[in-house]
């Protein structure tokens, strides 16, 4: 174990120092022996990303308002609502005439079908909605009713948000059909707060009606500098704004693994290059025995572009450089964060023989504390067919629990310990027993977690 | 007991009296170059201006014209200088590859431009993440005629973040696991501690893949945060005289860090923000956002210290300084407070989520329930013990409330006037609102009875809904979009709800002066704040300034109302280069001017913006990251004045 905890952070590739001794071109370092990167990746990914091309998005018909209101003087600060509803936004203290709070001017929803339908605002207590048309940006509120309610603010403008009703606006209107606000006894205007649209007070409603111009081509500062020092500080700037290159090597397990007899160990990391969207993926993984030498080990190379906010679909190559004879696969497959939080990864594998594999792998990082961390792990791999001359058996061919304390002295770097669990299903079980391999069991393991 | 020890031994500075080194003139003279410089008595690598960070204080005055020769001293690395607040021509602005080209190694560019405005602003680097190395500075320009806030003392103090990792390993460390600095998160532990959220809302947050717990990106867990270049250990100090009224001048230089600025025993008057001068507003507490100016009047009447604090906005470590009648003063330091906790709506979906309960004891998190056991914090942590700071010690009303165990229990509510305790009784039980993740606006919540709410589904909603957004581009950089938004210039600011005491909120804020422009907008605009925290993309409307084709285009003259939505569950530090825009808060004529506006989580801000200044100019996101990750937009004015009209003397060619 001491040995291990030495010889880990080797190289940052979880290669142990007791596997020195073994044929090292055979092992997956980031020599990639045996890599045919030139070699087209046979399965491009061909789910295309829905980057579905958006509306341009910057046309914005700029006459957002609901409905035209009267221009007004430049110095009218004090709305008088009841001339023009709909031109201030706090005219909407009138419930009766939901459409003059400026309902969300910039909402793209068509005209509020009868917005405030259903609202029996009289109910809502200390709301005193008063029927008389708002006068008077406040009017309808019942001030004295709002302690601290003061047009200054104070900390005490805060909480009654709620009693704005144009505050009503952002329950997206229509939303609050049906609702019957009589029912909510226990409602108190702080929970109407969710729906505060603007502020109190005096507000210019939005008067114009122009649109946006259309943006220019050139480059203001060109008339003024060099345009050719110019051009390049713009790529410069738009490059490093967004347009990045970054990496990650990550090696979730890189440990040793005693079993019953028998002590090995294992690995499994995952690199990446590239930017938000398009990305160079490695992968390697692999296990053997202190005795035997090493008994599986892989390593891909895929294409990673991003299909959303937490996923990335994956195509490319995967080479098994252990068993021999050595197979390579095309590949294509799925790796991102699940709800909750899970890591997950599931491929399909093609290989030059024509026979499909799959695999599911997936963990959860339990914070125990800020940098103790529990991970459950499973991983399951299964065959579309038996493929003998490598013992895999059709169906689920084996299956993977772990689970694994580790502690982050920096994130960086968390050695573990842990247990694992395999176990071989179905035919494959039936291969390995009649070669006298073995089929599965406990380990106990320990490793480090390292990245950079 | 550190009192008795001898100064040498002391784990505490006794204070360091340093003002700022200052530089005034129609020529001024600033050269960048690499420095190391000491914090809590280690050294750090920094980029200084005239070898010292923050760079030294440019006092000009209103009226005057100024030439600033800018040396480029790095070795092997363009620089610039952005002069944040001033109104200068587009081609002065400093900001490469959209003003100017930027200032090569060695070179010496001239920035020549008149005077016209008054008060606090500052300057810093907009070239790569050099700012985040110290590459800032505070400038004052005093007002042409007798200045309308009057006071017996000045000083300035620029609060900031400092790490001893470099920027561009901040930025990777990010990219590579955006919850890298974040040692305040939520754990096992602390459910079983019954700390934060109970089981249901962690589910629920977790199955939106959001962690309530990332109000800060870059934290304590890296940084030193600094006042004027000093850490909480060297304790820079102000000096005043009893009875004085003390000006202090503050800046948040700050790469990552919104700061919960408060003073113990003292009650602040704001009387500026951005620079332009409003109505007083006495206040205990104030947040300010990274980039915001704030000045604020203190008088104090006894010859006693005065500890002034700084917390990060996710309180992992604070800034500190003393003010003192004289050197070698120093007062109890309060201990951080909790951090707080992301609720629903920081996710944009208003009230309807808070399931939290409404305890007013400080030593809760906004949840309302205890934080997590295994929090850690930096250093500046261990300050209140060393300090000696207790409860009773706290002398004034603001400082009670600082004080945990001091408890707001028999407080009352309402005078208190906070929505989010209300809030929670009102919501208890939201029950069967499972029904909302139907995407129909008109029945989302029709045949809700809110007679039986008894716990309600979060994840139900649909947290990505593009109908809400119709320009945001549909992307990997969008996490989430705002289900509803709601108008939040009415509140303190993240952490800040439940405090116990007066915070300032925008809304406080009234300029003294008649705005310029009183005009009614003639249109407006809707920008989403957007980004995928788990990738940590950040962009407008969907888009990073690497994939952005066109500038967002004004017409000279025009007046937008601009409606920023946070799609984000954190606060975001908008700022427009080359204009002052009226923050939309109700004040009609008189609404305060600024050139950065903190937008808060899943929150609205709303400006009235007069197009005024021609040309090309910056418009992003404050915190440093999030533009370098692409939360930047350029913003053009046309048509331009006649070319060449001010034809740069220093950097043409």
């Amino acid at each position: 174990m001491r040995a291990v905890f030495l010889a880990l952070p080797l190289l940052g590739l979880g290669v142990p120092a007791t596997a020195q001794s073994m044929d090292h071109s055979n092992m997956p370092g980031m020599q990639m022996p045996g890599m045919k990167m030139g070699s087209k990746p046979a399965a491009k990914p061909k789910a295309k990303p829905k980057t579905s091309v958006s509306s341009a998005s910057r046309k914005r018909s700029a006459p957002r308002r609901a409905r035209a209101a009267p221009p007004r003087s430049p110095q009218a600060s004090k709305p008088v609502a009841g001339a023009s509803p709909a031109a201030d936004p706090h005219a909407g203290h009138n419930m009766a005439d939901m459409p003059g709070m400026n309902m969300e001017s910039s909402s793209t929803q068509a005209a509020p079908d009868q917005p405030a339908q259903g609202h029996d605002m009289s109910a809502m207590p200390g709301m005193e909605m008063g029927q008389q048309p708002a006068a008077d940006p406040h009017a309808g509120h019942d001030m004295s009713a709002m302690p601290g309610m003061s047009p200054s603010g104070g900390q005490a403008a805060q909480p009654m948000p709620g009693h704005d009703m144009s505050a009503m606006q952002g329950m997206e209107n229509g939303q609050m059909q049906g609702m019957d606000h009589s029912q909510m006894p226990g409602m108190d205007h702080g929970g109407m707060a969710g729906m505060k649209m603007g502020p109190s007070g005096t507000v210019k409603p939005v008067t114009g009606s122009t649109t946006a111009p259309p943006p220019p081509s050139d480059h203001a500062a060109d008339l003024i500098w060099d345009p050719e020092a110019m051009r390049g500080a713009r790529a410069d700037l738009r490059t490093e704004t967004g347009g990045q290159s970054f990496y990650m090597v990550l090696f979730n397990l890189a440990e040793y693994q005693a079993k019953k007899g028998r002590d090995g160990y294992r690995w499994d990391g995952e690199a990446w290059y590239g930017g938000d969207i398009n990305r160079l993926t490695l992968k390697t993984e692999g296990e053997g025995a202190f005795r035997e030498g090493l008994e599986s080990a892989e390593i891909q190379a895929v294409y990673s572009r991003s299909i959303g906010p937490y996923w990335f679909v994956q195509g490319g190559l995967r080479y098994d450089i252990k068993p021999n004879p050595s197979r390579t696969y095309a590949t294509i497959g799925i790796e991102g964060l699940a709800p909750n939080n899970f890591d997950v990864e599931g491929a399909l594998f093609l290989s030059d023989r024509g026979d499909v594999l799959g695999r599911i792998e997936g963990y959860y990082d339990q914070r125990v504390t800020q940098r103790l961390i529990l991970q459950p792990r499973a991983e399951f791999n299964l065959s579309a067919q038996d493929v003998r001359a490598e013992g895999y058996g059709s169906g689920l061919v084996d299956a993977e629990l772990g689970l694994r304390l580790r502690y982050e002295v920096r994130r960086e770097f968390a050695p573990y310990i842990g247990i694992s669990w395999e176990r071989q299903f179905g035919d494959t079980r039936r291969f390995s027993r009649l070669r006298n391999q073995e089929t599965g069991g406990f380990s106990f393991v320990a490793g480090v977690r390292t990245w950079f | 007991m550190a009192g008795y020890m001898p100064a040498w031994a002391q784990p505490v500075s006794g204070g360091i009296l340093k003002p700022l080194p200052t530089v005034v003139g129609p020529d001024i003279n600033l050269t960048i170059a690499h420095m190391m410089m000491t914090i809590d008595g280690r050294e750090q690598h920094a980029i200084g201006l005239n070898g010292t960070v923050p760079g030294p204080l440019v006092r000009l005055r209103q009226g005057q014209n100024v030439r600033l020769s800018v040396t480029n001293g790095l070795k092997d690395e363009d620089t610039s200088i952005h002069w944040h607040g001033l109104l200068v021509p587009f081609q002065y602005d400093g900001v490469p590859g959209v003003s100017f080209p930027g200032i090569g190694a060695g070179k010496t560019f001239v920035y020549e431009f008149p005077v016209i405005q008054s008060g606090t602003y500052w300057y810093h680097s907009h070239s790569g993440l050099q700012e985040q190395l110290g590459h800032y500075g505070p400038i004052v320009v005093d007002p042409e005629g007798p200045d309308p806030i009057q006071s017996d003392r000045e000083h300035v103090i620029v609060l900031s973040d400092h790490s001893p990792m470099h920027p561009h390993a901040i930025m990777r460390k990010l990219k590579q696991q955006s919850g890298y600095f974040n040692y305040q998160r939520q754990t096992l532990a602390g459910l079983l501690a019954g700390a934060d959220q109970p089981f249901k809302e962690r589910w629920d947050w977790g199955k939106m893949r959001m962690d309530p717990a990332d109000s800060s990106d870059v934290t304590g867990s890296t940084y030193t945060y600094l006042v004027n270049g000093y850490g909480p250990f060297d304790n820079w100090t102000a000096l005043f005289t009893p009875g004085e009224r003390v000006r202090l001048r503050f800046v948040n230089a700050s790469a990552m860090t919104h700061f919960d600025v408060r003073i113990p025993g003292l009650r602040m008057t704001v009387v500026q923000a951005d620079g332009q001068n409003v109505r007083p507003v006495p206040v205990d507490e104030f947040q300010i956002g990274v980039a915001e100016t704030y000045d604020v009047i203190v008088e104090p009447a006894q010859p006693e210290a005065f500890t002034l604090v700084a917390e990060s906005v996710d309180r992992s470590g604070m800034a500190r300084a003393t003010l003192a009648p004289r050197a070698g003063m120093s007062a109890p330091v309060p201990p951080l407070r909790a951090r707080p906790l992301a609720t629903m709506r920081d996710m944009g979906m208003g009230n309807m989520g808070d399931q939290t309960t409404g305890s007013m004891d400080g030593m809760e998190g906004s949840s309302g329930r205890p934080v997590d056991p295994t929090v850690e914090k930096n250093r500046s942590a261990k300050l209140a013990k060393l300090t000696g700071w207790s409860g009773s010690a706290a002398s004034a009303s603001s400082a009670a409330s600082q004080q945990p165990m001091s408890g707001m229990a028999g407080m009352n509510h309402a005078a208190m006037g906070h929505s989010s305790a209300s809030t929670a009784s009102g919501m208890t039980g939201m029950a069967g609102m499972a029904g909302m993740q139907s995407v129909d606006p008109g029945s989302a919540m029709a045949g809700m009875d809110h007679g039986d709410m008894a716990g309600m589904d979060m994840g139900a909603m649909n947290m990505r809904d593009f109908s809400k957004a119709p320009q945001v581009k549909r992307g990997p950089g969008v996490q989430t979009i705002s289900p509803m938004p709601e108008y939040r210039m009415d509140e303190p600011g993240q952490g800040m709800e439940r405090v116990g005491h007066k915070v300032l909120v925008y809304t406080d804020l009234v300029a003294t002066e008649r705005n310029p422009d009183t005009r009614p907008p003639d249109r407006e605009m809707e920008i989403h704040l957007t980004g995928n925290m788990e990738r940590y993309m950040w962009g407008f409307d969907g888009e990073k300034l690497s994939e952005i084709k066109d500038p967002i285009p004004f017409t000279k003259g025009e007046r937008v109302r601009i409606k920023l939505v946070n799609d984000t569950m954190m606060s975001h530090p908008i700022h427009l280069h080359g204009h002052f825009f009226e923050l939309v808060t109700g004040h009609g004529d008189f609404a305060p001017r600024k050139h950065t506006v903190m937008v808060q989580p899943g929150g609205i801000a709303m400006f009235d913006l007069t197009a005024d200044a021609p040309g090309d100019w910056a418009f992003h996101c404050h915190l440093l990251y999030h533009m370098h990750a692409g939360m930047m937009q350029v913003v053009t004015v046309r048509p331009l004045d006649a070319p060449r009209t001010l034809p740069g003397p220093g950097g043409a060619g």
